[in-house]
C-alpha cells in the first residue's frame, strides 16, 4: 500500500525479511513497522475488537505496530530496525503466551 | 434543606450508599473532594471475595457473604441503569498455595471461619485437581494447590465506579465533584455542609470519604479509627484467556490483562517501587511461569482504607443523630451489601442493632457508641 522513500526507482534493497513468511524487500534505517505499513495485510488485528490494525503514531505510544518479530510477540515494530532475514509475523488478536 | 441526604465522597463506598439512598426513593447528594487526593476505589483490584475475610470477625464473614449473593442482582440492576459496560463474573476463586506451609495455613483459616457458622462454601483442592481445573496453563513447581471458595468473584473497578456515578443522576440523585468538604455543622434539624463550591443542608449526613473520613468527623466527636496501606498492582499486555477463576493476587480480566498484586506496605509514601514489581512478578512467575514471557504494560499503587481491627465501620453520631460514617476495606466485595443493606438503614435515620458489631464503639467504650 504505501511505498519508502528509500526505494528509489533504481535502488536496490539492502536486504530482504520475511513478512509471514514471504522474502520481502527491506532498506537500512527502515523500521519493522515501516516493513509492516507497505505490505498488504500484514497489520495486525485488534485484542479488543478483531478489527485490522496498522503502525500508527511511530513513536511507541499506540502499540498498533505489535508484530512477532523473530519468534517474540508483542514487538512494537517502530522500535525495532529491520535486520537481514529478520522473520516478521503478523499477531492476531490477543496474545498467547507459551505453556 | 437541599437533599435528604448528603453524602460525602464518590468513591466505591459513597457511590453505593448514594445508589441505594436513591433507591429508597429520596433525594441524595453527593459531593466529592479533589483529583489528587488518596482514591482506592480507583486503585483496587477488583476482586468480589468472600474466602478468609473475617474468619476471626463473625458479623464481617456474614455481611461479605450476603454481599457476595446479593452482587449478580446488584450487578444487572446496575447495568440496566447504565449504559456502560460492567465485566462481573463469579466463577469462584483460588487462593495459591506455594508451600505446604502455606497449604496448612490456609486450611487452618477455612476451617476457623467454617467453624463460626458460616456455610462450608471454601474447600481446599490439590495440586492435580488444580491441574484438571486450568487446562490452559502448566504450573509451576513449587505451587501444592489451592483453596477454592465457589463464592468468590471479579469485576471491573472502574467500570463499577462509572457505573454507579452514571446511575445515581439517572435516579434523580446529583455528584458534585472537585467539590471538597471543609467542614460539617450542626444545624437544627440537620447539618450544613460546607464545602468549596457552596454551603449545603440536609438531615442526615454520611462521610464515606475513604482516608480522610476521620478529619470531617471528629471535630464532631464521632471516632473513626483507620490507618492506610499501600498496595502495589501490575498489569500485563490483553492475553488469550489462561485463568478461568480469579485469585487472590492474580486474576485475568475480561479484556485479557493479567492483573499481579497487591503488596501490603505499611508506607505513606504513594509512589511505586522497583521492589515491589519485582516481588510480585516472581510470585506470579512461580505460579505461572508462562507469565514471564508477557509483557507488563503498568504498575500502580494505592492506598488501603484499614479500620484499625480490618473490620468495616458503620457508625452513627450519638450526640448528632443523623450524622454517620462509613469506611471499610473491601469497599467493591460489600458494595451491594452497601447499596441494598446499609444505605436504607443510615437514609432512615438509624442502624439496627444487626450492625453493632461494626460500631465504632468497638475501639473505645468510653468515648464513642
Ligand atoms: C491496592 C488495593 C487493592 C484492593 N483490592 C480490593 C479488592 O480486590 N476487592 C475489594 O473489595 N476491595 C479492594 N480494595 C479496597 C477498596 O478499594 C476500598 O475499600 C474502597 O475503594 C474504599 O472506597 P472509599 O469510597 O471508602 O474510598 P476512596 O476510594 O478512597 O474514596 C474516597 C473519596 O472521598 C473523597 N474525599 C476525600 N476527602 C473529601 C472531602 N473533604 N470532601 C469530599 N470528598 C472527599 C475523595 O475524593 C474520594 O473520591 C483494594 C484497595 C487497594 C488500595
Ligand atoms: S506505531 Fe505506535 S507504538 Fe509503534
Amino acid at each position: 500500500m504505501f511505498r519508502s522513500v528509500l526505494e528509489g526507482p533504481t535502488a536496490q534493497a539492502d536486504m530482504t525479511v520475511l513478512v509471514n513468511g514471504a522474502e520481502t524487500p527491506a532498506w537500512d534505517g527502515e523500521t519493522v513497522a515501516g516493513v509492516l505499513l507497505r505490505v498488504p495485510g500484514a497489520g495486525r488485528t485488534s485484542a479488543v475488537t478483531g478489527e485490522p490494525r496498522l503502525p500508527y503514531c511511530q513513536m511507541g505510544v499506540c502499540f498498533d505496530c505489535l508484530a512477532i518479530v523473530d519468534g517474540v510477540a508483542s514487538t512494537q515494530g517502530c522500535l525495532v530496525p529491520v535486520k537481514p532475514g529478520m522473520r516478521i509475523e503478523s499477531q492476531q488478536g490477543a496474545r498467547e503466551i507459551g505453556r | 434543606m437541599d437533599a435528604d441526604v448528603i453524602i460525602i465522597g464518590a468513591g466505591v463506598v459513597g457511590a453505593a450508599l448514594a445508589y441505594g439512598v436513591a433507591k429508597t426513593g429520596r433525594t441524595v447528594v453527593v459531593l466529592d473532594g479533589g483529583d489528587r487526593d488518596l482514591r482506592a476505589a480507583r486503585a483496587n483490584f477488583g476482586l468480589v471475595w468472600v474466602q478468609g475475610k473475617g474468619s476471626d470477625a463473625p458479623a464481617y464473614s456474614l455481611l461479605t457473604r450476603q454481599s457476595s449473593d446479593l452482587w449478580p442482582e446488584f450487578r444487572n440492576e446496575l447495568a440496566n441503569r447504565s449504559p456502560l459496560a460492567l465485566d462481573y463474573s463469579r466463577p469462584g476463586g483460588l487462593a495459591f498455595c506455594l508451600s505446604e506451609t502455606e497449604y496448612e495455613n490456609r486450611a487452618a483459616i477455612n476451617e476457623r471461619t467454617h467453624n463460626q457458622g458460616a456455610e462450608a462454601d471454601t474447600a481446599m483442592v490439590d495440586r492435580a485437581e488444580l491441574e484438571r481445573m486450568l487446562p490452559a496453563l502448566t504450573l509451576g513447581p513449587d505451587v501444592v494447590g489451592a483453596s477454592y471458595c465457589k463464592l468468590d468473584g471479579h469485576v471491573n473497578p472502574l467500570q463499577l465506579l462509572a457505573s454507579l456515578h452514571h446511575a445515581i443522576p439517572s435516579m434523580g440523585g446529583k455528584i458534585m465533584f472537585r467539590n471538597p468538604v471543609e467542614k460539617i455543622v450542626p444545624v437544627a434539624g440537620g447539618f450544613n455542609v460546607i464545602a468549596a463550591q457552596g454551603t449545603l443542608q440536609a438531615p442526615r449526613v454520611i462521610v464515606a470519604a475513604g482516608l480522610a473520613t476521620p478529619t470531617l468527623t471528629e471535630p464532631l466527636g464521632l471516632s473513626v479509627p483507620l490507618r492506610s496501606e499501600r498496595g502495589q498492582i501490575l498489569v500485563t499486555e490483553r492475553l488469550a484467556p489462561i485463568l478461568p477463576f480469579p485469585g487472590s493476587g492474580l486474576r485475568q480480566s475480561a479484556d485479557g490483562t493479567i492483573m499481579i498484586g497487591a503488596t501490603n506496605e505499611n508506607v505513606a509514601d504513594i509512589g511505586v517501587t522497583v521492589s515491589s514489581a519485582t516481588q510480585l512478578a516472581l510470585r506470579a512467575m512461580r505460579i505461572v511461569p508462562a507469565l514471564g514471557s508477557a509483557r507488563l504494560v503498568r504498575q500502580w499503587a494505592g492506598m488501603r482504607v484499614l479500620p484499625l481491627d480490618k473490620t468495616p465501620i458503620y457508625a452513627e453520631s450519638l450526640d448528632y443523630p443523623g450524622l454517620f460514617a462509613a469506611a471499610c476495606h473491601s469497599g467493591v466485595t460489600l458494595a451491594a451489601a452497601h447499596a441494598a443493606m446499609i444505605a436504607p438503614a443510615m437514609a432512615s435515620g438509624h442502624l439496627p442493632d444487626q450492625f453493632a458489631p461494626f460500631s465504632n464503639g468497638r475501639f473505645n467504650v468510653q468515648k464513642c457508641a
